[in-house]
């Protein structure tokens, strides 16, 4: 880290270049400090929160309150507003950290993530001098607390389609809000909403309301299918005087606030759904360490041990990709001046330096979870479907993931828009490597691997990056400018993409590792490693073959088979025993390890 | 006034102890500072807020130790000093005590608190013996402490009961589970931490040879506890089953 700015590594462009190791970074790479903030972060959570979960899912809002005060008090809340304005300004992978150890807090995290996150941010980024010292002192020591308010019933994924009006008033001082946000957590108790809203019913703008502005109520607490600690209610305007000086950025600019906080919120989503996989994990490992059924542990049965090493793995690759991500940010922002950093809108830039990460981490994540949690439970056999079981409290938990902070399906969408639109700028050199490429395919010959560790998953991962140039070039090829049309072919390509982008980090992680520690003590890293690349391969592969047959027919159809089977051919590793080897290690543990 | 605490870094109370060589294994394992010496940092604290003063944390251990001590320090004490140990060969208690006692030998020294045991030796043995070295009073397993003047008001844990005593500074106190809550360490605690001082110190810092602090014990074995087998469920006659357990209890578990 610590790198000038023109060294900087671009987002997207993992695609086509090679990693330098030594860039990207690990877990591994975690300071004392930031561990010694962890483990205030995970006693907190331990000693002031866990013995009120129950309460807590009772939604009991005035403790979830007096828990956020405490959070408050040891600094938690202040992680990323800056010094000046009452914060700590702690490095984002500080902020990461703490972020996923509230994770074992259930959905108090959410209420905990909601208010540091999109509630706190868009005035910590966008605020003017004046707005950042009237509302973040108190946003980060827990005497106010922030919710965020961009749905509505009738625009959820298409925000700009949003019906909430504010027109100025006739003396010019203040902008009159009306109408309904919808789904908007922390509403039962926040003190303080960004509201999203179109001036004259065009320009779309966003405005710090508080709670105390005449005309300013909330609905009754929705009822959900998890997440039911957090509060969740409509925000109602009616004739809302919001004094002029609380537009936040700039009139008809909302939706670049709205764009970076969503970056901002994927991300943390994901370093949250680390926590919660651990989780997962560690309640599965040990349950299954203590379930007896035919006279032994469960935990012998090598099926039980194969849903513990899929379920590691996962999270491990979770854990990799999304590290490395915050990495990426923390590196554009170690090269700040202290200016600069008071800047938000250029810290927001170097988050959306990297969108399309930012939503691969969010895709990825949240499934990893689902299937984590799924998972868990079905360890847990009859008993993980009762309530008094944390897995099962996980389990609807998780499935919010896959919906808030843009869908999946948008997420997925976006990776390949923004790539084009990368290259369409010059960016990125994605046009050249793809006609590169297709001529290189004309003569392409199957190639052996080396046989040292990882030799095979770094030529993996070459050919994945091959395949991707292909579909996705012959894609833009065939139908041009209809191809955002093709929804299930950029799903296809996002898709692909994201292995990539994952295979790459834990192969890093474990090069890494072995570089520094020596393949005995990477043995893990490199089996979660040799595991994951295998399976995400093998589906790089299904997902080429069924888009390459909706992009080609005949003879060049054929023509592309044969260049993709020749960049698929491997000889696949026994992960039926790799896995048995991860599970070992899990259930010694009980815990996720690396 | 001047407040010591005398800290060691221990194995995470959740740690599996596995035995290789002979010797406990520290592969892998996560330290932590021994709970009852976190006691003794709390107290010291609340001391120093209550009659000003400051507080230094020492340990003697390995460099890693440092890790521990920038907790403390991150807790809320003022300065750490760390006595490397490295280069004693056969280390025990008495090393420990020959050391500290020649640290505090040209230090003034108003209280000293420490835990009462550690969670991985538990000999519990510095605390007396180092008051001992510097002929100062001792009062261990303290959970309550009153500092009025110079004198100091301490309620023991004696065995379950309750004792109250008064003692004159300097004294050295050692801690038992109950004396407080410890904090743990707040985030603008930690970034402050990384600017408090922390002292490395060499045994020939301290004019001591490493000879003068060579154990006096020789362990001889370390072995784990032999794991506990299944239970046994006696059948048969109520009166059956009282023969045998009389039985099973003089032959097998020779209890009577």
């Amino acid at each position: 880290m610590g790198s000038t700015t023109d060294k900087l590594i671009k987002g997207g462009a993992f695609v086509i270049d090679d990693l330098d190791l030594n860039r990207m970074f690990v877990p591994e790479d975690i300071t004392d400090e930031q561990k010694m903030m962890a483990k205030t972060t995970e006693d907190y959570i331990r000693k002031e929160v866990l013995p009120h979960k129950e309460e807590l899912e009772k939604q009991d809002l005035e403790l979830t309150k007096k828990l956020l005060k405490k959070a408050g008090d040891l600094g938690l809340l202040g992680a990323d507003v800056p010094e000046a304005y009452g914060g700590i300004g702690l490095d984002k992978i500080s902020s990461s950290l703490i972020t996923e150890k509230f994770a074992p807090a259930g959905s108090f995290s959410l209420s905990y993530g909601a208010h540091v996150g999109i509630g706190s941010l868009p005035i910590v980024l966008f605020g003017t001098e004046e707005q950042k010292k009237k509302y973040l002192p108190g946003l980060a020591t827990g005497t106010k607390f922030a919710a965020y308010a961009l749905t509505e019933p009738g625009s959820g994924s298409d925000a700009r389609g949003a019906k909430a009006t504010a027109k100025l008033n006739d003396e010019g001082t203040h902008y009159i809000l009306n109408g309904e946000k919808q789904w908007i957590t922390n509403s039962g108790f926040a003190d303080v909403f960004v509201v999203y809203a179109k001036i004259d019913g065009e320009q779309f703008s966003a405005f710090i309301v508080e709670k105390e502005f005449v005309g300013v109520s909330t609905g009754a607490e929705e009822k959900k299918m998890g997440i039911k600690a957090s509060s969740t209610r409509t925000l109602i305007l009616e004739d809302v005087k919001v004094p002029k000086e609380n537009l936040l950025g700039e009139a008809g600019r909302g939706h670049i606030i709205a764009f970076n906080i969503l970056n901002i919120g994927r991300y943390k989503l994901a370093v949250g759904v680390v926590g919660a996989c651990k989780r997962g994990l560690e309640l599965a490992a040990k349950y299954a360490n203590e379930r007896k059924q035919f006279k032994q542990p469960i935990a012998k049965f090598s099926l039980i041990q194969n849903k513990l090493a899929n379920m590691a793995v996962r999270t491990y690759a979770t854990e990799t990709s999304v590290y490395r991500t915050v990495g990426l940010f923390a590196d554009r922002l170690d090269t700040f001046t202290e200016e600069d950093e008071r800047d938000g809108k250029k810290v927001a830039d170097a988050i959306a330096e990297y969108a399309i990460e930012c939503s691969l981490n969010k895709v990825f994540a949240s499934e990893a979870l689902d299937f984590v949690a799924d998972e868990a439970v079905q360890i847990h056999g009859g008993y993980g479907y009762m309530s008094e079981y944390e897995v099962e409290t996980i389990y609807r938990d998780s499935r919010i993931n896959r919906i808030f902070e843009g869908t999946n399906e948008i997420n997925r969408l976006i990776v390949p828009g923004t790539l084009l639109k990368k290259a369409m700028k010059g960016e990125l050199p994605l046009l050249q490597k793809a006609q590169t490429l297709q001529e290189e395919l004309m003569m392409l010959m199957p190639e052996q691997p080396g046989v040292a560790p990882l030799d095979k998953e770094k030529y993996l991962l070459k050919n994945a990056k091959k395949i991707f140039l292909m579909v996705a070039g012959l894609g833009a090829q065939k139908f041009g400018k209809d191809l955002e049309n093709e929804q299930e072919l950029l799903s296809n390509v996002a898709d692909i993409v994201g292995d990539i982008y994952t295979m790459e980090s834990v192969i890093a992680r474990a090069e890494k590792s072995l570089e520094k520690a020596g393949e005995a003590k990477s043995e893990h890293k490199l089996l979660m490693t040799e595991v994951f690349t295998q399976e995400a391969f093998q589906n790089i592969e299904k997902l080429a073959k069924e888009s390459l047959a909706a992009i080609e027919e005949g003879d060049s159809l054929r023509m592309m088979l044969s260049a993709l089977k020749k960049m698929t051919r491997f000889e696949p590793a026994n992960l039926i025993e790799k896995k048995r080897r991860i599970a070992a290690s899990v259930l010694a543990e009980e815990r996720y390890t690396v | 006034m001047n407040i010591y605490v005398i800290m060691k870094r221990t194995f995470d109370t959740e740690e599996k102890i596995a035995i290789e060589n002979g010797e406990i294994s520290d592969d892998g394992v996560n330290f932590i500072i021994n709970p009852y010496d976190e006691y003794a940092i709390e107290e010291a604290i609340k001391l120093r807020d209550d009659n000003d003063g400051e507080v230094t944390v020492v340990t003697v251990g390995e460099e890693e130790a440092e890790k521990e001590l920038r907790t403390a320090l991150a807790m809320g004490c003022d300065k750490a000093v760390l006595i490397n140990n490295e280069d004693v060969e056969d280390y025990d208690q008495f090393s420990t005590t020959v050391i500290l006692a020649k640290y505090f030998e040209d230090k003034e020294y108003d209280i000293i608190l420490g835990g009462n045991v550690t969670m991985d030796n538990g000999t519990g043995q510095i605390g007396p013996r180092l008051a001992e070295k510097l002929g100062i009073a001792h009062v261990s397993t303290i959970v309550d402490l009153k500092l009025k003047g110079e004198k100091l008001t301490v309620e023991r844990d004696a065995e379950g009961d309750a004792e109250v005593i008064e003692v004159s500074l300097p004294v050295i106190v050692t801690a038992q589970q109950g004396l407080n809550e410890p904090r743990y360490p707040s985030l603008p605690g930690i970034m402050k931490a990384k600017k408090k001082p922390l002292e490395v110190l060499e045994l020939d810092d301290l004019d001591l040879d490493e000879d003068d602090a060579e154990g006096l014990t020789e362990s001889v074995e370390v072995f784990l506890p032999p794991e506990k087998a299944a239970g046994k469920v006696l059948e048969g006659d109520m009166e059956d089953q009282v023969q045998e357990l009389v039985k099973l209890l003089r032959t097998e578990a020779k209890v009577i």
